[in-house]
C-alpha cells in the first residue's frame, strides 16, 4: 500500500494502480473517454490529464501509476487548462448534431463538454466527414463523423469478445474506425460496443430514433434467455419495451450483456403475438373471451381425467418459464391427479433422476470461474450457449488458466485452448472415462494407459489449483447424460475440483425447486412424448422447436384429444392445439428465475401484458380454481414464490452428486451420427421472433456440416442441397464442410423451423444427394 | 494465396522474433507482397493474417497506417513525389506540373498503359537533393529538372531497371 494525495485528500492505495483508479475509488471523478476499467489502457483521448507535483507537464491519469507521496491535482489551473484544451480539440471535428443524435442525453462527450469545455469553439474551418458503415443488423455505424477515435470498441472486440472485428484504419486526420473490407461485426457480444461508445458513433440499430433517453422509464429485470441470471434494465415508453441495457453486477454479468439479452425484446411485439384466447371449433380457430377459453380447458381436462384417467394428461413447460409458473403448473397437474410434468424438454437421458437427490447447478458461484486455474468443459457450444460465461472463462485463460475441451465439434472459442478431444457423440463417455483413468494413474502413480490427449487433460486438471469440470448443454442433452455426470463427478473428485452443469435456460435450476419434474409415478418429458398422452398442457412450448425429438413431439400432439397451449405467440400449435391461452412473456409479468449458480432473483413486469394476454401464473391459478383444486388462491406472484420456496434452503438443495452409475455401457451406432446445437438465436420463443437477431450471421439457415472426406464419400459438393433424414422425416438443406468435425458425424442444428421435421437431436441420421 | 517465395521470406522474417510475437513480421510480410505484386489487395492482407495468425483487421490497420504500402494498383513504376517543406521551397510544384503534363495523369492515378503511377509522398530525409521522387519506394531521384525527369521517364519506358528489384 502506498500513500498519495489527490486534490488534498490523502488516499491509501495499492501499488500498481493508476491515478484514475485511485481517484475513482476515493470518489474523485476525473473526466475521461478512452479509459474503461475493463479494457486495456490506451491513453489516446487525453481527457484525463491531471497535474502531478514535480511533473513538468500534465499527465494522463489513466496511464500514470501511483507512486509514494504523489500529489495529484485534478482541478488546478494547469489541469483545467489541459482539460479545456483537449475538449476543444475533441470538438474540432465533432458534428454539432446533438439534437438528432440518439446518444443525446446520455452522451459522455455532451456531459464532459458542459463540465469541462468552453462555451464556444474557435474553430471555423470545415469539419472532416467520415463515411457511414454498415456493420450488421445490431450496431449502427451510420454517423462515424461523431467518432472521437477512443478505440474502446476496438479494444472490447480484441480483449473481451476475443475477436478483433473493428479496428482503426488509416492515420492522423484520416484515421477511422471500421471493419475489414466492410465486413459485419458478428460477435455475440457486439452490442456492448454501443454501451462503450462514449459518443453517438456506434448506436443501437433497432432502437434508432425510437425515443430520447430521458423519455424512457427504467425497470430492473432478469434475463430470460440464458441461465446466467443477468441483471437487466428494461426501458419502456408508452407501455412498449424500447431498449434493454445491462445493470452492472460484478458477480454475474460484470458490466456486459450478450446480444441475445440485449436485442431479444424486439420479438416481444411481434405480429405473431397471441393477444386473445382462442378455441378451435369444427377445425376453425375462433377468438373467445377468457372465461369461455378457461372453462373449455378446465372441462376438457376434467373430462379426460374422469374418463381415460389423470395419468393420460401430461404437462410440458420450457425451462425459461418463471418459478411461479412452473410451480403452479405442477401443482395443477398433481391436483388433477397426474404426476406427468417436466420442464427438461431437450433432455434425452433421465436415468439420473432417481440417483441424485439435489438440484443440478453450476457447482460454484459464477464469479469463481474467474479464479479457475484449470477447467474441463464437456459438451458445450460455450460461446453461443453462454456468451458471457465464455467471456469470463476467456479472461481467466488470459490470466493463465487452462481451458480443456471435450466435445463433438471444434468451434473457435476465441481463447487459447490447452487441450481438446473432439470425438463423435457416442465416444464422449469413453473420452471422459479415459481422462478419469489418466487422472487416477497420475494421482496413484500407476502407469499411464490412457490416450495422450486424455493424459494431457489429466495433467492440466491435476495442477493443484482451482479446478472445475463443467457440463454444457450438449452433455446435458446427450443420451448418456447420467454417465457423463458420473464421470465428471469422478474427475472432479480426483482433481480436487468442483463440477457442475452450465444450465441451459433461465430456470434450469428453478424448475427443480418448483418440483416441475415427475415424481416416481410420473412420466418425464421424453416418455410423455414417446408414449402419447390423451391430453397435454403446454407452457411456452413450441413442440417442434423446444423438444429433444420434434418428430415424436408433433406426432404426440397430433394424436392427443386435447392440447391446451399457453403461449405468448400464435405459432405452429394452431395445427395441433385445441385451446390457445395468451400469456405474458417475462417483461409483462412478475416472476422469479433461479440462475445456474442458484441465485433466486425476482423481477417485476416492465410493461402491461399486450392485448388480453395475462401472466401465466394467473391463468394457472384460475384453471386451478375452475377445477376446484385447493391451494390456488394466491394474490400475487410473490405469494406463489414464497409458497414454492417455503422451508426450502436453496443453497442446501443444490447438489450435483450422483450415486454410482455404470459407466461402461457403450452404445454402438452405425452410419452417420447427428450432432445438434440449438443456434444462439433459436433458443426460445421471444428470441426466435426478434427480427434484428434473426438477421445476424448466427441466425443463418442451418446447414448439414460434414468433414470434407465424408462429403467426398457421399459425392456431394459444398453448397449442394442434400437430403437429411431421420425416421419418417427429411429436410433438404445445403451441405457444408467443417474439417474440424470428427468423421462419421453430421452437424445439423435443432430448434429451427428448417430442421424441425427431423427426429432426435442425437443418434443416427442419413445424408444423401438430393 | 501467398507465393512460395513470399512464404519463405516471411518464415525467414519470423525467425527474428519470439514465437509468441509473430505479428512483428507483419510489416515485412506486407512489403514482400507489395514487391511481388506491386500493390496489396485485401485478399493478400487476409492471407497474411492467416499465415501469421493475427486478426485481419490488425493487418489492415498496419497496411493503411503506412503511406508506402500501396492499397491499389499504382502502375509498373510508381513515382512518389515528396511535397513536404524543403521540396516545396525547391520548386516541387513545377516538378509535379511537369510530371502531370508529361504523363497525362494526376496524383493517385496511373497511365492508361499501366506503366506509370503518380503519388504524393512525405519527406524522404534527403532534403539536400530536393525536389525529389522515388521510383517504387526503392530508388531515390533528386535535384529534379524538366530534362532530368524526361530522361528518367524515357529510360523507364525503354524498360530500364529504374526501381525494379
Amino acid at each position: 500500500m502506498i500513500n498519495i494525495e489527490i486534490d488534498g485528500k490523502r488516499i491509501e492505495t495499492e501499488n500498481g494502480t493508476t491515478v484514475i483508479e485511485a481517484a475513482h475509488k476515493a470518489g474523485i471523478s476525473i473526466p475521461h473517454f478512452c479509459y474503461h476499467k475493463k479494457l486495456s489502457i490506451a491513453a489516446n483521448c487525453r481527457m484525463c490529464l491531471v497535474q502531478v507535483e514535480k511533473a513538468p507537464k500534465p499527465l494522463p491519469a489513466c496511464a500514470t501509476p501511483v507512486t509514494e507521496g504523489m500529489k495529484v491535482f485534478t482541478a488546478s489551473e494547469q489541469a483545467v487548462k489541459a482539460q479545456k484544451g483537449v475538449m476543444e480539440f475533441l470538438l474540432v471535428n465533432h458534428p454539432l448534431d446533438c439534437p438528432i443524435c440518439d446518444q443525446g442525453g446520455e452522451c459522455m462527450l455532451q456531459d464532459m463538454s458542459v463540465g469541462y469545455g468552453g462555451g464556444a469553439s474557435r474553430y471555423h474551418e470545415e469539419k472532416r466527414t467520415v463515411l457511414s458503415k454498415d456493420i450488421g443488423p445490431l450496431v449502427s455505424a451510420e454517423e462515424m463523423s461523431r467518432c472521437i477515435n477512443c478505440t474502446r470498441c476496438v479494444r472490447f472486440g480484441a480483449e473481451i469478445a476475443g475477436q478483433m472485428e473493428m479496428g482503426q484504419a488509416f492515420r492522423g486526420e484520416h484515421a477511422e474506425i471500421m471493419t475489414f473490407v466492410s465486413g459485419t461485426v458478428n460477435s455475440e457480444l457486439s452490442g456492448n460496443m454501443i454501451d462503450l461508445c462514449p459518443v453517438g458513433a456506434l448506436t443501437s440499430k433497432p432502437f434508432r430514433y425510437k425515443a430520447r433517453s430521458w423519455e424512457l422509464s427504467r425497470r430492473r429485470s432478469i434475463s430470460a434467455h440464458d441461465s446466467l441470471g443477468t441483471s437487466l434494465a428494461v426501458q419502456t415508453k408508452n407501455n412498449h419495451v424500447l431498449r434493454v441495457l445491462p445493470i452492472e453486477n460484478e458477480d454475474i454479468n460484470e458490466c456486459w450483456l450478450s446480444d441475445k439479452d440485449r436485442f431479444a425484446y424486439e420479438g416481444l411485439n411481434s405480429a405473431e403475438r397471441l393477444t386473445k384466447p382462442m378455441i378451435k371449433q369444427d377445425g376453425k380457430w375462433q377468438e373467445v373471451e377468457w372465461q369461455v377459453a378457461l372453462e373449455y380447458a378446465a372441462n376438457g381436462l376434467r373430462h379426460i381425467a374422469n374418463g381415460a384417467g389423470a395419468e393420460q394428461i401430461g404437462a410440458l413447460a420450457t425451462a425459461n418459464s418463471t418459478l411461479e409458473e412452473l410451480y403452479l403448473l405442477q401443482k395443477l397437474m398433481r391436483g388433477i391427479g397426474s404426476d406427468n410434468v417436466d420442464f427438461r424438454l431437450r433432455q434425452s437421458d433421465f436415468s439420473a433422476d432417481d440417483k441424485q437427490q439435489g438440484t443440478p447447478w453450476l457447482g460454484m458461484p459464477i464469479a469463481d470461474i474467474s479464479r479457475l486455474d484449470s477447467v474441463l468443459i464437456v459438451g458445450s457450444f460455450l460461446r453461443k450457449d453462454h456468451p458471457l460465461l465464455a467471456a469470463r472463462i476467456r479472461q481467466a485463460v488470459k490470466k493463465g488458466a487452462q481451458a480443456n475441451i471435450i466435445h463433438s465439434v471444434d468451434d473457435d472459442l476465441l481463447m487459447k485452448v490447452a487441450n481438446k478431444t473432439i470425438v463423435a457423440p457416442d465416444a464422449l463417455v469413453a473420452a471422459l472415462s479415459q481422462v478419469a483413468q489418466a487422472l487416477d494413474a497420475e494421482k496413484n502413480g500407476k502407469a499411464q494407459t490412457a490416450s495422450a490427449g486424455a493424459v494431457a487433460i489429466a495433467k492440466s486438471l491435476s495442477c493443484g489449483g482451482c479446478v472445475a469440470v463443467l457440463l454444457g448443454n450438449f452433455a446435458q442433452q446427450h443420451p448418456q447424460a447420467a454417465q457423463l455426470q458420473a464421470l465428471a463427478q469422478q474427475i472432479a473428485a480426483l482433481s480436487n475440483g468442483k463440477f457442475g452443469f452450465i444450465g441451459e435456460a433461465a430456470n434450469s435450476v428453478g424448475g427443480y425447486l418448483a418440483h416441475a419434474t415427475p415424481g416416481t409415478k410420473g412420466l418425464n418429458a421424453a416418455s410423455m412424448l414417446a408414449t402419447p398422452r390423451k391430453a397435454y398442457v403446454l407452457l411456452n412450448v413450441e413442440a417442434e422447436l423446444d423438444t429433444a425429438n420434434p418428430q415424436q413431439a408433433i406426432a404426440a400432439m397430433q394424436s392427443a384429444d386435447l392440447v391446451i397451449a399457453m403461449s405468448a405467440y400464435k405459432h405452429h400449435a394452431t395445427s395441433y392445439a385445441d385451446v390457445l391461452l395468451p400469456i405474458a412473456p417475462f417483461t409483462e409479468t412478475s416472476g422469479t428465475f433461479v440462475s445456474t449458480e442458484g441465485r433466486v432473483q425476482s423481477f417485476k413486469g416492465a410493461v402491461k401484458p399486450l392485448g388480453e394476454a395475462r401472466p401465466a401464473w394467473k391463468v394457472l391459478r384460475v384453471l386451478g380454481n375452475l377445477l376446484k383444486i385447493s391451494g390456488f388462491d394466491q394474490d400475487t406472484s410473490e405469494a406463489v414464490r414464497d409458497e414454492a420456496l417455503k422451508g426450502v434452503d436453496v443453497a442446501a438443495k443444490l447438489s450435483n452428486t450422483i450415486s454410482a452409475i455404470d459407466t461402461n455401457a457403450v452404445s454402438a451406432a452405425g452410419g452417420l451420427q447427428r450432432v445438434s446445437d440449438v443456434p444462439i438465436y433459436a433458443t426460445d420463443a421471444v428470441v426466435r421472433r426478434s427480427a434484428p437477431l434473426q438477421a445476424t450471421v448466427d441466425a443463418a439457415t442451418p446447414q448439414a456440416w460434414l468433414h470434407s472426406e465424408e462429403l467426398k464419400k457421399l459425392g456431394v459438393q459444398v453448397g449442394a442441397t442434400v437430403k437429411v433424414s431421420q425416421g419418417q422425416g427429411s429436410v433438404s438443406i445445403a451441405a457444408a464442410a467443417d474439417d474440424k468435425l470428427p468423421r462419421g458425424v453430421v452437424r445439423v442444428a435443432a430448434g429451427h423451423a428448417a430442421t424441425a421435421a427431423l427426429g432426435a437431436m442425437f443418434g443416427t441420421i442419413t445424408v444423401e444427394r438430393a | 494465396m501467398l507465393s512460395d517465395q513470399i512464404q519463405a521470406n516471411i518464415e525467414r522474417e519470423l525467425k527474428k522474433y519470439p514465437a509468441d510475437q509473430r505479428q512483428s513480421a507483419v510489416m515485412a510480410a506486407l512489403r514482400f507482397v507489395q514487391d511481388e505484386k506491386g500493390w496489396i489487395a485485401p485478399e493478400d492482407m487476409a492471407d497474411i493474417a492467416a499465415y501469421i495468425g493475427m486478426p485481419q483487421m490488425a493487418v489492415f490497420e498496419v497496411a493503411t497506417f503506412y503511406h508506402m504500402y500501396k492499397l491499389k494498383p499504382m502502375g509498373e513504376y510508381t513515382l512518389t513525389v515528396c511535397t513536404n517543406l524543403s521540396c516545396q521551397l525547391s520548386g516541387v510544384n513545377e516538378t509535379l506540373l511537369h510530371l502531370k503534363n508529361k504523363l497525362g495523369i494526376g496524383l493517385g492515378e496511373i497511365t492508361a498503359d499501366g506503366k506509370f503511377g503518380l503519388r504524393e509522398g512525405e519527406c524522404m530525409g534527403a532534403c539536400v537533393d530536393a525536389p525529389m521522387f522515388t521510383i517504387n519506394n526503392k530508388k531515390l531521384c533528386g535535384r529534379l529538372t524538366g530534362e532530368k525527369i524526361d530522361q528518367i521517364l524515357a529510360e523507364l519506358s525503354a524498360g530500364g531497371q529504374g526501381g525494379k528489384q
